[in-house]
């Protein structure tokens, strides 16, 4: 082969450069997330459940929090009734963040792991209420 | 017997069919909770028509009606950015000859002329803002609040074109920083955003009544405008009332009481 000794030097460059990141996070697999649930509110609850039953919750939070986020602001209707008929209203400081008042360590674990960067503390306070 | 073709694709295409259509199914049922409903607040402080009626007699002096905007400021998480280019506000002043152009004169007695009139959306009937919207992001409910989705705004600014009293602020820089004193009920906005009054809606869904009505002393009203016994209409009835650009036909819901001011002569 014409010059064959600095073309496979070449390829085998090429090659090693291509498959750095792979050769870089070899091992390294990111851990599996772990979200916090057990924030002081939730300890004091009797029945540890949210508005809707875990893994309907995990699967389709993005669907009930529009749902809830049109109920609320174009029809005012901000009482949400779920499947067991108890009753939460309809606020993601007020309701969601009352029980889960760690978002860094539950929304964000999973959002993290899977790229997501939803933009609700753009404007909703994280901080909790005062409520 | 060996399958044909034809018995072959029929075989083939049904079973996709079916697979198709378990699959589609099934993402529609787990689209929603089941037996799940949203309903109104019992408390929630319910018209079919939602008007203010401001007393501007009543409001003997600047700071009566600075009051009513840091109340309203505050509630909402306003930021103030300290300079009028930025300015953000959900209630703001006007002078009688900007509030009621058309209707001044060159000899209006001095206590209307120099009197700051309140002014905030005018949540109106017809309102040209929600005709404007690309997106659907400010609308009207059915009780004549026109409301705004903050997540579906993109910013266009079309409804401040539209709006014929200035009462849209646009937020060319990120607000947080300057809110002076947070309200953790109440969200922020967002860079990229208009904002406006909101009639203050989260609060009539709770039982209470507009956070300037309440810091007001009386001088604001608020009720409904289809109830004939209600205290708008019977303020309304017995008083002179006028409204801002009526000529344009956006029918304002916010109604000013101007009785003369000779008090202020």
């Amino acid at each position: 082969m014409y010059k064959g000794g600095r073309i496979i030097a070449g390829l085998l460059l090429f090659a090693c450069l291509a498959l750095m990141p792979f050769l870089i996070n070899i091992g390294k697999a990111a851990a599996k997330p772990s979200p916090q649930v057990n924030t002081p509110f939730i300890q004091q609850l009797t029945t540890q459940t949210c508005v809707e039953p875990a893994a309907f919750m995990k699967t389709e939070h993005m669907q009930l929090l529009n749902q809830w986020r049109d109920a609320a602001l174009r029809d005012g209707k901000t009482v949400y009734v779920n499947s067991q008929g108890q009753s939460f209203p309809i606020s993601l400081e007020n309701s969601c963040l009352k029980c889960h008042s760690n978002p860094q360590q539950f929304c964000n674990t999973c959002h993290t792991y899977a790229a997501v960067k939803p933009y609700c503390w753009d404007c909703h306070n994280q901080g909790g209420t005062s409520q | 017997m060996s399958v044909t073709r034809r018995r072959f694709l029929k075989l083939g295409l049904t079973t996709l069919a079916g697979v198709g259509g378990a699959m589609a199914l099934d993402g529609f049922w787990r689209g929603s909770a089941e037996a799940s409903e949203v309903l109104t607040d019992q408390k929630a402080l319910k018209a079919k028509h939602w008007a203010m009626v401001i007393d501007s007699d009543r409001l003997k002096s600047a700071e009566n009606v600075q009051r009513m905007i840091d109340a309203c400021h505050r509630t909402h998480n306003v930021p103030d950015f300290g300079n009028s280019k930025d300015e953000i506000k959900w209630m703001g002043t006007e002078t009688y000859e900007h509030a009621f152009p058309g209707q001044e004169n060159g000899y209006l007695n001095e206590g209307i002329k120099e009197k700051l009139f309140p002014v905030l959306c005018n949540h109106c009937e017809n309102p040209a803002c929600v005709r404007v919207c690309p997106t659907q992001a400010t609308f009207k409910r059915p009780d004549g609040i026109v409301a705004m989705d903050y997540h579906r705004c993109i910013g266009c600014r079309f409804c401040m074109a539209a709006c014929a009293f200035g009462a849209r602020s646009f937020n060319f820089r990120d607000p947080r920083p300057f809110i002076k004193q947070v309200n953790p009920d109440f969200p922020t906005r967002t860079k990229g955003v208009v904002e406006k009054c909101n009639f203050c809606v989260e609060r009539l869904e709770k039982g209470l009544p507009p956070a300037c009505v309440e810091a007001s002393n009386g001088a604001l009203i608020f009720g409904d405008l289809d109830d004939p016994n209600s205290e708008v209409r019977q303020v309304l009835a017995t008083h002179y009332s006028i409204r801002r650009k009526p000529e344009l036909g956006t029918e304002p819901s916010v109604y000013y009481l101007i009785g003369g001011g000779e008090e202020h002569a």
